[in-house]
């Protein structure tokens, strides 16, 4: 299959460029009265949607859709024994898919003692929870977990398979796909059913395009980041209760190739709340030194908030890692959000608008982040945030 | 020590801009870089080539222009590259990607893979555990610390976790991802840009793969791109002048009581 014959261009190409512009990897020239695409072609797919007069074509190979599986599976991680919030996330949309296809429900939950947890999903109809236990599962092991779920799968054949995008989630999802040679869809932003397939919409390129990727392999599995699916409940009257099915473990997990010599706990007070935290004040390039973060602490601590931080405060070294908000680092979806000289970046944009309430206070007031904030502030933060922290203490702590 | 370490050349994403009259992506100015990820796992081969010697295999899937990112990590002091470059391998998913790496690699003699965590134009962390899987080596995924030792043949790493990092170790050959911490990559020296045009960039086909072509590409991939689009982003935003920074902190207080944001 040459390259021609994965994109081409049709005689009714008017050469008017538009695809020339949008091309990430320059690979369209105009030869004549006709673009061509050229060897750098990656097959991304952008030109072919805007192109004003459909003259791009994009060959597809066939979907090989097997028979025989059916069901949705949410792999639902645990940590110290406790099922993690974004279990639920996944359940909540799990549910939603599954009665789009009629299917049942099905949950697998892995660790030492965790059958205590799966009175907390009755609340989302599941039809079935697969339940490993064992010693050595209390801990994350990516040579165990996989091969657990790998039997598991081969032997159920659900349709679908959801995992949370944390680290652990983002780890065992790609183990489990390569060995069933089946395809996997990272950090998913929006789940549906098209003709009975899980359309999967992910961001690309930082955050500057929205790609919808179908699955051609069975199952279809998909990672989601916590907090962009909301927990819904069931709204089905009355509570059903799953059925259980214990699953010897021993005689399915393997034997661990990593080993784990130590566990460390390292991360910052303030870090390890910005995924759960109501409140979130981020710190952007605006603030212009690292020392002009004693001017945000003051405004975390009244507003009982956690500190988070665009990617260029990140890289500059003035927040770690763990706190960075956007594509390369975590989504979060507080009630309020508070955006300080942070200019929006897409790519940080797609970590943080889902937030309930988002304030933006920036000099510029042309700056992108506007366009996602509820309540905007344009002036100066060295001016603003000292007044705005005193008219906080006054309500706050009267 | 043997290293294998994959990269990827990808469009500088950091500084893509949206024009906001065609909503598109304006790519003037955007150019074609080794993946900031990648850079590490080259380092990091680099330093453990000269602690205890051995030899460093940079491989690459891509177009005929990634042969710059390759140059670029000659010039930092590896050995020899590989690269995939066929047409029948465009349009990869990570299952396709992994499968491809895996054949160009087999063959091979190695104690270490080192791959990127994720590349940014993706941003998928998809194709190192993919490929482990596929040569069937055990696989460590987002290092930022490694300690090899060549008697025992096993490596440690510090793994970054949700509440500070683990310590797994486990035997070589095997495959680690790098993140950001892992080390400081080196800016190749004149010489080393130099010497780079003397080094091996051996072109591999789809052909000499030995793989049946249904495998490769976007025949073998298991994923398909049904279309992309331009995040719209529309929403009203209640401007406050901050001129007046009392007042408008003052105003500001008030709209976050009003909606309930914060009680008095």
């Amino acid at each position: 299959m040459s390259r021609k014959e994965l994109v081409r261009i049709l005689d009714t190409c008017t050469a008017c460029g538009v695809c020339i512009k949008v091309c990430p990897v320059a690979a369209i020239r105009i030869e004549g009265d006709k673009a061509v695409i050229g060897e750098s072609c990656t097959v991304c797919g952008i030109c072919f949607n805007v192109c004003p007069v459909n003259a791009i074509k994009l060959e597809r190979a066939e979907t090989k859709v097997l028979e025989g599986y059916s069901g949705v599976w949410v792999f639902c991680e645990q940590a110290n024994d406790t099922l993690k919030t974004v279990a639920f996330e996944l359940l909540s949309k799990g549910r939603e898919l599954a009665e789009d296809l009629r299917e049942p429900l099905s949950s697998v939950i892995i660790g030492k003692e965790i059958s205590k947890e799966i009175q907390k999903m009755s609340d989302f109809s599941l039809d079935k929870v697969y339940l490993v236990e064992d010693e050595v599962l209390e801990r994350y092991s990516p040579d165990l977990y996989k091969n657990i779920l790998c039997e598991l799968i081969r032997r159920h054949k659900p349709s679908i398979v959801l995992f949370g995008a944390t680290i652990n989630g983002r780890d065992l999802a790609p183990r489990v796909a390569a060995i069933l040679r089946t395809g996997l869809t990272a950090d998913c932003t929006g789940l549906t059913i098209e003709d009975r397939q899980l359309a999967q919409t992910r961001p690309a390129f930082g955050g500057n395009i929205m790609a919808k990727i179908f699955t051609r392999t069975r199952p279809q599995i998909a990672t989601v980041r916590p907090n962009v699916f909301k927990i819904e409940k069931s709204p089905r009257p009355g509570k059903k209760e799953p059925e259980v099915e214990r699953v010897n473990a021993g005689e399915i997990m393997g034997t661990p190739q990593v080993r784990s010599i130590e566990s460390v706990k390292e991360v910052l007070e303030s870090a390890k709340k910005i995924e759960e935290a109501e409140i979130i004040v981020s710190a952007g390039r605006g603030i212009g030194r690292k020392e002009e973060l004693r001017l945000i602490y003051p405004l975390a601590d009244v507003l009982r908030a956690a500190v988070g931080g665009s990617r260029a405060v990140v890289d500059v070294g003035w927040l770690p890692h763990q706190q960075q908000v956007g594509q390369t680092g975590k989504t979060v979806a507080p009630k309020l959000y508070v955006a300080v000289g942070i200019s929006g970046a897409i790519q940080h944009l797609v970590g943080m608008q889902t937030s309930d309430v988002i304030v933006a206070i920036n000099k510029d007031s042309e700056a992108p982040i506007f366009k996602v904030a509820d309540v905007g502030v344009v002036g100066d933060l060295f001016e603003i945030i000292p007044p705005l922290v005193e008219e906080l203490k006054k309500v706050l702590e009267k | 020590m043997k290293i294998v370490v994959c990269i990827k050349q990808v469009p500088e994403t950091a500084n893509v801009k949206i024009d906001p009259k065609t909503n598109t992506i304006i790519r003037e100015g955007v150019s074609a870089v080794l993946n900031p990820f990648d850079e590490f796992a080259v380092e990091e081969a680099m330093r453990i080539k000269e602690k205890f010697g051995g030899d460093v295999t940079i491989v690459t899937m891509g177009p005929a222009q990634a042969r710059d990112a390759l140059l670029k990590c000659l010039a930092m002091g590896a050995d020899r590259a590989i690269h995939l470059c066929d047409t029948a391998l465009a349009g990869s998913d990570t299952l396709a990607t992994a499968y491809a790496l895996a054949q160009a690699i087999k063959g091979l003699s190695y104690d270490l893979v080192l791959c990127g965590k994720q590349a940014i134009d993706g941003d998928t962390a998809q194709v190192g555990p993919e490929l482990a899987e596929r040569l069937g080596i055990p696989a460590i995924l987002g290092v930022k610390k490694v300690e090899v030792d060549p008697d025992r043949r096993t490596v440690r790493t510090h793994r970054e976790t949700e509440e500070g990092y683990e310590v797994l170790e486990c035997n070589m050959p095997a495959l680690l991802t790098a993140i950001k911490g892992l080390n400081e990559p080196r800016l190749p020296t004149l010489k080393g840009i130099m010497g780079a045009r003397n080094k091996e960039i051996k072109l591999v086909t789809a052909l000499d793969l030995g793989v049946s072509k249904e495998h490769l590409g976007l025949e073998g991939s298991a994923t398909w791109v049904s279309e992309v689009f331009v995040p719209q982003i529309k929403h009203k935003c209640m401007m406050i002048r901050g001129d007046d920074p009392e007042a408008a902190a003052k105003e500001l207080v008030n709209k976050l009581i009003d909606i309930g944001m914060i009680s008095r």
